[in-house]
């Protein structure tokens, strides 16, 4: 019924970095982006280091680097910012590949990559490594809010209905000669967004009446009013 | 006689914008009966159903399960007496695995542990989904989604299984397999639907809503036979389809 299987970050294996407890990962996540953030960008070996780090886990990971390339497309925003700071920024100027540049700018163009780049690479490599309800029962152990694990689970689990239902939605437009590329088309696309989220929000009141109907909310002992 | 499972009297209910969906209807189902509710789009049947577990509240009359009067001081029993299975499996599936799910209500009636292992366990054999326990909702067909919502409110042992079309959407396969299951639990049910086919295979007696009144409650086959009720009630036979001619499993 439409929704693929698996999520699309997680890739499935069995190594020691699939096993580990899930919380563990979280937390050594948390750790290690908080020392890359705080490392003085001057120190340019220990970042060569911390990516040997990082590269070393993904080859016991087992996940084909080119499955974690391939998803390092979100930072593309961060790496043309990180591009222009060299160009934008003001103060002493130097020499860079043959261009006259910022100086201060050009560092913090480093700085954003490479910390930027190593974040992001950690990340994808816990989701490949983890699969997403395991994540949620991690977060909970490290004490996080029940809500919060209790929203991200919805999350998790109605991306994939949601995605599905502007699937069929996006068919049904086309169906009936609607073209994204034709400006007088765009408001239908404000308008499906709108019904959309309609949708969303009268799932969100059935499943919350279907949670009620199974005794959520109430005590197991029925003697409060 | 003994106390009726479902004991609805004089039930009237209008929604806080005024519209009034149910003009006082009287129900009794007693244990082990299967019973069809049928009724037009729109004749209050979802209303009444809302009301069964106490998701809404009596405007007039009143509701009771096995004696219990559905009242907000007894909501959490009441609950766990009356299973609904909505008709959407996505909105009654919403944990990250079918065993999470099913064990969802047990775990709201205060169990945990072995006991609460064991109910998952067995709400799952019942309809033939225990080898899919650790995998997430999403990834089944519609049809085992289906049967795992049935499962997610029998792991609560209710008194009464109350069934929102439970054959919509469901190919002529997966009807059938949801048929045999529901055919072998030993649970009272209350199964509405538009599916009459369905109605005179799986439950002996069938009461019609129309306008918020009941306005036939008797043998599914003579209700179904009733030409002029049928008519009246906007219900309709699927075409070629004559109870006359069917013989009943």
């Amino acid at each position: 019924m439409g929704a693929g299987h698996g999520h699309k970050l997680h890739y499935h294996g069995h190594s020691p970095i699939h096993r580990a407890p899930a919380h563990v990962k979280v937390a050594t996540l948390l750790v290690f982006a908080l020392t890359v953030v705080a490392t003085p960008r001057e120190w340019f070996p220990v970042f060569a280091g911390y990516l040997l780090l990082v590269l070393g886990v993904i080859a016991v990971s087992r996940v084909p680097f080119g499955y974690i390339a391939k998803r390092m497309v979100v930072e593309v925003p961060f790496l043309v910012f990180a591009a222009l700071m060299p160009f934008l920024s003001t103060g002493p100027r130097t020499e860079f590949l043959g261009l006259t540049v910022s100086e201060p700018g050009l560092l913090a163009a480093w700085a954003l990559v490479a910390k930027g780049t190593l974040g992001v690479l950690a990340s994808l490599t816990l989701a490949a490594t983890t699969e997403a309800h395991h994540l949620l029962a991690g977060l909970s152990r490290l004490r996080l809010p029940e809500q919060l694990v209790a929203i991200m689970g919805f999350m998790v689990r109605y991306l994939d209905v949601v995605t599905e239902e502007m699937r069929r939605m996006r068919i049904a437009l086309a169906s009936r000669g609607f073209s994204a590329r034709n400006p007088r088309h765009w408001p239908v696309v404000a308008r499906s967004a709108g019904a959309l989220f309609i949708r969303s929000y009268e799932r969100g009141e059935r499943v919350h009446l279907a949670m009620v109907s199974r005794g959520h909310g109430l005590a197991a002992t029925p003697e409060q009013p | 006689m003994s106390t009726p499972v479902l004991d609805v009297r004089g039930l009237a209910y209008a929604y806080p914008d005024g519209h009034q969906a149910l003009y006082g209807v009287n129900l009794h189902v007693h244990r082990g009966e299967r019973v069809a509710l049928l009724g037009p789009n729109g004749a209050g049947k979802t209303t009444l159903v809302l009301h069964l577990n106490g998701i809404l509240q009596a405007g007039a009359g009143s509701v009771a399960v096995s004696g219990l009067p559905v009242t907000k001081p007894n909501l959490a029993e009441i609950r766990r007496r009356v299973g609904i299975v909505f008709q959407d499996p996505d909105d009654q599936l919403f944990m990250p695995t079918v065993r999470d799910d099913v064990a969802f209500g047990p775990t709201n009636l205060g169990l945990r542990g072995d006991a609460l292992e064991q109910r998952v366990h067995e709400a799952l054999a019942k309809v033939g989904m225990d080898a899919y326990a650790d995998r997430p909702p999403h990834h089944l067909s519609f049809g085992q989604r289906r049967r795992v919502a049935v499962a997610t409110v029998l792991a609560m042992e209710p008194e009464i299984l109350v069934l929102d079309e439970p054959s919509s959407n469901l190919d002529p396969a997966s009807r059938r397999e949801l048929a045999a299951i529901l055919r072998d639990l030993d649970v009272t049910v209350l199964m509405v639907t538009h599916d009459l086919p369905y109605a005179l295979e799986l439950c002996p007696r069938s009461v019609v809503l129309s306008d918020g009144v009941v306005v036939a409650d008797g043998a599914t086959y003579d209700v179904l036979t009733d030409e002029a009720l049928m008519r009246a009630h906007r219900l309709e036979l699927p075409f070629g389809f004559d109870p006359r001619t069917v013989t009943l499993p």
